[in-house]
C-alpha cells in the first residue's frame, strides 16, 4: 500500500490541486492529511470542502493549530497569521468550522503514527526542527514510523536501537529506505506554504510494502495564489513569502 | 534475539552447517522448501545490544544489497530483522575467494591481466549502479563458474542516492589498511576513485607479490601513503611491461584527481594495453628521493580533504567513453568532417570524455580467419594508420584518444560487442545514403541503434535537395 502524505495545505487551492493531480498514476491507496488545511491562504472554504470529500472516501485527516483556531480556539500566532485567521473565520460556514474542530490530533495505524506537530504532545504544537527535537516524539510514541508536519521544512530523522537520533539526507523524488532496524520520524514539507527556499508544493509518499519514503515537490501556479492573497486584502508579506518559498 | 545454530528454522529458511566464522559475522548453509538454488545466510555477530559498528554495517548491507542487480553481485533472497534475528540470505557463489590466489602472487602476467580485468569489470558494474564499495580486498571477490567476479560484503559501502548511515557514525577511518585510499584515511566516503586505488593496490600485489604500502596494523602506518610513494613494480620484477606499471601507479596516485578516473577506464586500459599512454610513471625504477618525499609531507600533513573535480561534484560522476565508428570507405569520407564536428561538440559538453575511434575490417562470413596471413596484417596496420590520420582533427591529449581496428564478419555486431565489452556510454557513427541493398538487408547504423546497450548518435549527410526530390517522385 502506498500512502500519500499531505500537510499544511494552508488554503492554497492551486498547490493542493497540483499535488492531487500529481498523485495520478502513482498507485496511491490512501491519503493522509496531517492538518492545517486553512490559514494564510486565500481559499479556505474550497480547501475544507475538498478535504471533507477526501475524508468521506477514507482519507486520514488531522487537526492542526490553524484548523483549531479557525474552529474558534485561541492560538498564539504571528501578526500576519492572526490577520489571515480573522479573515479565514469570516470565510468559513459553521459546518466547515465544526468539521475542522472535530478532527483528531493524531492517528496511529499499525506501526505508523500520524500527527500534525509532535508525537509527545500533539496539542502543544511543538516544532520538530532538528534530530534532537525529534527525541521526545520517539520516547513518547511506540510507532516505528512517525509522520508529522507543522514546520513546513522537510526533515528525516532515524533513531537507532541505542536511542541515538540522527538526521538523514534525502533527495526529492528518490525513495529513502526506512530500514526496519531503526525507527523513523519524517517532517513532511508543506503543500501550501513551503519554507525551505523552494516555491514548489511539498508532500511525500510512504510505501508500506517496500518500507520507503519519497519526498516529492510539485510546481504549481504560485503567482495566481499570490494574486488571490492580494485580492482578498490579506497581508502582502504572505504573497511574497509564497513566491520565495520562505 | 535468536542465535543462529544448525537446524534453526527462520522465515522458512533452515540453517545447515556453519561455513565460515569471521570477526563480525557467521556464514551458514541454508535451504528453503520453495527455493532450489544454493544459498548462504550471513548473520552478524552481535555481542551485546550496543555493538555499533557491526549493527550499522549490517544495516548498510540490508539497505544496499537488495537494490543491486546483475552478475557481479550476489542475489538477495531474504533478510531478517533485529527484533528476531538479523540476517541476509543470498545465492551461494561456488568457489573460493581470491585470498588464495593472492597468496600465490606474483602471478604470470597473463593470469594477472585476466584476473584484474574481471575484478575491474565487477567494480565498474557496481559503480554504474551508483555504489562505491570502499572495502575492496581479495577476500571480497568470488568467482562464478561462468567466470564473472562477484563482489561481496557491502558493510562499508556507499550508495550515492541513499542516506549514508556510516557518515558520522565513527571517528576512525574504515577499510582494510593495505588497500585503503588516502582520501578514505581523511574520512571521505563519496569518491568512487577510492575503489580505483584499492584495485591499483591489488594489481600491485598480484604483479609483485609485495604490498605497495606494506601491511600496516596502525592508522599511522596508513597515513604514510599520503606522502610516501610505493617502490615501482618494475624495480621488484623487471620483466613487467611498462604499460602495466603505468596502470598500477596511476591507480595509486595520492590525489584522486591524478588517478585513473573510472573503473570503466581502467578496464579499457587493461583490455587495450597498446593504447595506454606511457608517462614517467611507466619508466620509474626508484622511489622518489627523500627530499621530494619531505616536500610532499610538508604539503599534505595539514591536508583535510582533496578537491573534487567539476564532474564529480555533480550528483552523478561520470567520465564517459564515446566510441566513434569510422567508415574509411569513400562514401564514409563524405561524412568525416560532420562526424568530427559532432565529436568536438560532444567534447564541449563532456570535457572529460574519452574518445575511442574504431574501424571494422569485414572478414569472410564463413570459416578461416584470413587475417592471420601477411596481407591481413598489412591491412590491419594500414587501417590503423588511416584511422589515426582520420582522428588528427580531434584535439585531445593522446591518453584520451584511442584507435582500434576490429575484425568481424558482421561489422554492426563487432561495434556492438566492442561497446559492451568496454563499457562504452555513447556510440557516434555515420549513416550511409539510401540504396536498394540497404533497404532490404538493413544498414549497419540501424543495427547498432537497435541493439547497442548505450546511446547511439547517427550522423547523416544532408541530402542533396534535387536527389531527394528525385527519390520522392520515383518512390
Amino acid at each position: 500500500m502506498r500512502i500519500a502524505v499531505l500537510t499544511d495545505i494552508h488554503a492554497n487551492r492551486e498547490a493542493f490541486e497540483a499535488v492531487i493531480a500529481d498523485l495520478e498514476g502513482r498507485d496511491i491507496g490512501r491519503i493522509a492529511i496531517l492538518g492545517d488545511v486553512v490559514g494564510y491562504g486565500p481559499d479556505p472554504a474550497w480547501c475544507v470542502r475538498r478535504v471533507q470529500a477526501l475524508r468521506e472516501t477514507g482519507a486520514i485527516c488531522l487537526r492542526g493549530n490553524h484548523d483549531n483556531a479557525a474552529a474558534g480556539a485561541e492560538e498564539s500566532m504571528s501578526q500576519n497569521a492572526r490577520k489571515a485567521m480573522d479573515w479565514t473565520r469570516g470565510q468559513l460556514d459553521p459546518g466547515a468550522k465544526a468539521f475542522l474542530g472535530d478532527l483528531p490530533l493524531t492517528v496511529t495505524e499499525g506501526e505508523v503514527q500520524y500527527v500534525h506537530a509532535s508525537a509527545d504532545a500533539p496539542g502543544e504544537w511543538n516544532y520538530v526542527r532538528s534530530d534532537t527535537r525529534a527525541l521526545p516524539s520517539f520516547r513518547a510514541s511506540a510507532a516505528r514510523i512517525i509522520l508529522c508536519g507543522h514546520v513546513h521544512v522537510p526533515l528525516l530523522v532515524s533513531c537507532e536501537r541505542s536511542g541515538q537520533v540522527r538526521a538523514q539526507s534525502f533527495r526529492s523524488g528518490l525513495p529513502v529506505p526506512l530500514i526496519r532496524s531503526r525507527r523513523w520520524l519524517a517532517v513532511i514539507g508543506a503543500v501550501g506554504q513551503p519554507r525551505d527556499g523552494h516555491a514548489q508544493a511539498g508532500y511525500a509518499i510512504l510505501d508500506r510494502d517496500r518500507d520507503e519514503l519519497t519526498f516529492r515537490r510539485v510546481a504549481y501556479d504560485v503567482a495566481r495564489t499570490a494574486e488571490k492573497i492580494r485580492a482578498a486584502g490579506l497581508p502582502e508579506a504572505l504573497a511574497q513569502r509564497l513566491m520565495a518559498g520562505e | 534475539m535468536l542465535r543462529p545454530h544448525e537446524g534453526l528454522v527462520i522465515d522458512g529458511f533452515t540453517l545447515g552447517a556453519q561455513l565460515h566464522k569471521g570477526g563480525f559475522a557467521t556464514i551458514w548453509d541454508v535451504t528453503h522448501p520453495e527455493i532450489t538454488m544454493p544459498m548462504v545466510m550471513k548473520v552478524p555477530t552481535i555481542l551485546d545490544g550496543d555493538d555499533g559498528p557491526t549493527i550499522v554495517g549490517f544495516e548498510v548491507e540490508q539497505m544496499i544489497m537488495p537494490r543491486l542487480s546483475g552478475p557481479h553481485v550476489p542475489r538477495v533472497l531474504g533478510s531478517g530483522d533485529f527484533d528476531v534475528m538479523p540476517y541476509i540470505v543470498t545465492e551461494r557463489i561456488e568457489g573460493e575467494s581470491f585470498l588464495k590466489t593472492f597468496a600465490r602472487a606474483p602471478l604470470p602476467l597473463s593470469d594477472l591481466i585476466e584476473i584484474m580485468a574481471r575484478m575491474v569489470q565487477a567494480v565498474a558494474d557496481l559503480h554504474r549502479q551508483q555504489v562505491i564499495h570502499l572495502d575492496l580486498k581479495p577476500e571480497n571477490f568470488l568467482q562464478r563458474p561462468s567466470g564473472e567476479m562477484v563482489l561481496v560484503d557491502y558493510g562499508l559501502s556507499r550508495h550515492e542516492l541513499l542516506p549514508d548511515l556510516l557518515a558520522e557514525e565513527f571517528q576512525i577511518p574504515m577499510g582494510t589498511y593495505p588497500f585503503i585510499a588516502p582520501e578514505q584515511y581523511l574520512r571521505c566516503r563519496d569518491d568512487p576513485r577510492s575503489d580505483i586505488f584499492a584495485l591499483g593496490a591489488m594489481t600491485y600485489v598480484l604483479a609483485t607479490g609485495a604490498f605497495p604500502f606494506g601491511r600496516p596494523e596502525k592508522l599511522s602506518g596508513v597515513r604514510r601513503r599520503l606522502w610516501r610513494d610505493p617502490v615501482p613494480p618494475r624495480a621488484l620484477r623487471p620483466e613487467l611491461p611498462e604499460w602495466l606499471q603505468e596502470i598500477i601507479l596511476k591507480a595509486l596516485e595520492v590525489d584522486p584527481l591524478r588517478r585513473t578516473q573510472t573503473a570503466a577506464q581502467m578496464a579499457f586500459d587493461l583490455a587495450n594495453p597498446g593504447q595506454v599512454k606511457l608517462t614517467d610513471r611507466a619508466r620509474r625504477l626508484k622511489r622518489d628521493s627523500l627530499l621530494t618525499v619531505f616536500d610532499r609531507w610538508r604539503v599534505v600533513r595539514r591536508l583535510k580533504k582533496f578537491t573534487l573535480p567539476e564532474t564529480l561534484r555533480e550528483p552523478r560522476p561520470s567520465v564517459p567513453i564515446i566510441v566513434v565508428a569510422v567508415d574509411l570507405s569513400p562514401e564514409g569520407e563524405k561524412l568525416a568532417d560532420q562526424l568530427r564536428g559532432q565529436v568536438r561538440r560532444m567534447l564541449a559538453t563532456e570535457p572529460d570524455a574519452r574518445i575511442a575511434c574504431v574501424n571494422v575490417i569485414k572478414t569472410a562470413r564463413i570459416g578461416i580467419d584470413q587475417m592471420t596471413d601477411a596481407s591481413g596484417t598489412h591491412l590491419h596496420v594500414a587501417r590503423l594508420v588511416a584511422l589515426r590520420q582520420w582522428g588528427e582533427g580531434i584535439d585531445l591529449p593522446e591518453e584520451r584518444l584511442t584507435f582500434t581496428v576490429l575484425e568481424g564478419s558482421d561489422p554492426g555486431q563487432a561495434i556492438i560487442d566492442h561497446a559492451a565489452a568496454n563499457h562504452v556510454d555513447h556510440i557516434v557513427m555515420g549513416a550511409r545514403g539510401h540504396s536498394t541493398t540497404r533497404r532490404y538487408l538493413g544498414s549497419v547504423s540501424a543495427q547498432v541503434v537497435a541493439e547497442a546497450h548505450c546511446s547511439v548518435t547517427v550522423i547523416r549527410r544532408p541530402e542533396n535537395r534535387d536527389e531527394a526530390g528525385q527519390e520522392a517522385r520515383t518512390s
